[in-house]
């Protein structure tokens, strides 16, 4: 299922005082099972493209396409929930969204909404909390009883349930300890390599986007910057930094090594790996011994 | 959807209203809702439409702001009118559609009581549109400062309200939020059987009251962290001024109440 934002504006609280404008002209094409990063400062509304890819939010202008969906500016629709159940969305805290008794009816609760039955969706819930790598045991708690960590693994089990064809995330390691962290984006990136589950990561961190992405989207002031793939994106840092922008690590690390040799290096390292290869041809090259 | 709700929120501008002193605004609309009982005919209702539009004029909100924002309470006026119109069985009957009969009684009645309710919706969202929460709980602390020597806890309750309003966007906030989060995964909020609507409650009303128990909580440590202990020999850093545009308005309606009591039948 691919989906594709067309020249999409979105006015917050159109005719208020309050009215906002988040994000203009926006165009960008989510192949099916492909993995897309999109990253920007706070407020260049990356928040708000996200919300457009389940129809939470209907564009002002332009269009959403979203498989055989479209969803137009100045239209009403009707009958969403085919959409959202395609396409899941993780929230930035999405341990916040927890409200059943026990950890397995909350999981259960998103397949069940969209006519699951109960033992499907049990059967769903033991596997979406093996994945998110947590034991079935927890599957009887409270998910109040449980620790942040795990509140948000129950919280993502509870989307992956949902089986979507699509996932989004919203910073989903934010506020994740550097081990959470890694492990969580390992699973999606894990989910995305082994069933095609198509992803879109919105976050600030040029490290994820960089390892894990096919394509990225730069987004600035609610217009797109920048698109392509992490090479050609990150090959010009110059005008990401110009932007106030970072880019990755290794990059910046890159970019000192070759200032303090006075020389350039013949590609844009985005690993730890291709960045020693790199430094130990450049190094034995120069000092031969 | 809850972008369009007015109630409790502050439109910055520069009006007369909102130069105002909070306190002279807060005696104004005290007086205004026991000043609004005087009304009983058509003319003196006319005369607190006049003064209420007058008022609304004065601090610049776009009109169509201001109503669309008043829709949500506008059904509860809707209902007053038509409890009135249907359980006051006084006067000539001037509809009789044989199982109900409508009395002029009623039909008056309705009228003026859902005016009297909009008028008083439309005075008080006036005041904290144009008022910072923070001016209205200063000066109602400086209004209710005498009555401190009774013991009454003036400065806690100002305290009170103040964080209660304070509060009120980021509430909304958070309903928005979660009411996304629960409909990415397949409630409907905004169509389906009223069954499944009152249903899709829950979903919404638990994440709210655990966040805010949590916020509470949070927000005592914090003011216990930067050593609050109440009222005693606090000082302020804002300081109200009262100017001669607030005994105007004042007067102002003192002459409209004067008004009143002339035209009222």
């Amino acid at each position: 299922m691919d989906i594709s934002l067309k020249n999409v504006e979105y006015r917050y609280s159109a005719d208020t005082p309050f009215e906002r404008l988040a994000i203009k002209d926006v165009s960008i094409d989510i192949p099916s099972g492909s993995y897309l990063a999109i990253i920007g400062h706070t407020g260049s509304g990356k928040s708000t493209v996200l919300q457009h890819l389940n129809a939470l939010l209907k564009p002002t202008k332009g269009a959403v396409v979203i498989g055989s969906r479209e969803i137009k500016a100045g239209r009403k629709e009707k009958n969403l929930k085919g959409i959202r159940e395609k396409v899941g969305i993780v929230f930035q805290f999405p341990e916040h969204q927890l409200f059943e008794e026990t950890v397995e009816k909350d999981i259960c609760f998103g397949p069940m909404n969209f006519g699951v039955s109960e033992t499907e969706a049990k059967r769903r819930a033991r596997d979406a909390i093996k994945q998110v790598g947590l034991s079935e045991s927890i599957l009887e708690k409270s998910p109040f009883d449980l620790s942040g960590g795990q509140m948000r693994r129950v919280a993502i089990a509870g989307v992956l349930a949902m089986e979507p064809e699509c996932i989004v995330l919203d910073e989903p390691t934010a506020g994740l300890d550097p081990r959470g962290r890694k492990e969580i984006m390992d699973l999606f990136y894990t989910l995305h390599k082994e069933r095609g589950l198509a992803t879109v990561l919105v976050t600030h961190s040029m490290e994820d986007a960089a390892r894990y992405a096919d394509e990225i989207v730069i987004m600035h002031k609610g217009t797109v910057l920048k698109k392509g793939k992490p090479l050609e994106i990150f090959s010009n840092p110059e005008e990401l930094l110009a932007h106030g922008l970072d880019v990755p690590e290794v990059l910046r690390f890159q970019m000192k090594v070759e200032k303090a040799f006075n020389t350039k290096f013949s590609k844009t390292c985005l690993t730890e790996d291709e960045l020693t290869d790199v430094m130990a041809d450049f190094l034995t090259g120069r000092v031969p011994r | 959807m809850m972008e369009k709700m007015i109630i409790g929120r502050y439109v910055p501008a520069d009006s007369i209203l909102h130069r105002m002193d909070p306190r002279s605004k807060l005696i104004i609309v005290f007086l205004f809702v026991c000043v609004i009982f005087l009304a009983n005919n058509i003319w003196t209702y006319g005369i607190l439409v006049l003064y209420t539009f007058l008022m609304a004029s004065f601090s610049k909100i776009q009109a169509r702001f201001l109503i669309g924002g008043l829709k949500p309470v506008l059904w509860l006026v809707l209902f007053t009118f038509f409890l009135h119109l249907f359980l006051t069985k006084e006067g000539a009957i001037i509809l009789d559609l044989g199982w109900f009969k409508v009395y002029e009684e009623g039909l008056r009645q309705g009228i003026f009581i859902s005016l009297r309710f909009f008028l008083l919706i439309l005075i008080t969202s006036l005041l904290t549109l144009t008022t910072t929460p923070i001016e209205i709980t200063d000066g109602l602390e400086r209004l209710l400062g005498p009555l401190k020597k009774v013991k009454f806890p003036v400065h806690e309750l100002a305290l009170m309200m103040s964080i209660a309003l304070r509060f009120i966007p980021t509430l909304m906030q958070e309903t928005d939020k979660i009411i996304k989060a629960q409909t990415a995964r397949g409630v409907e909020y905004t169509s389906g059987p009223i069954k499944d609507r009152l249903k899709a409650v829950v979903p919404l009303l638990i994440p709210l009251f655990i966040s805010s128990f949590k916020r509470a909580e949070e927000l005592a440590v914090a003011m216990e962290a930067r050593g609050y202990k109440g009222g005693e020999g606090r000082t302020k850093y804002r300081q109200l001024s009262w100017a001669v545009a607030d005994t105007l308005m004042i007067v102002g309606l003192l002459f409209v109440t004067i008004l009143l009591l002339v035209f009222r039948g």
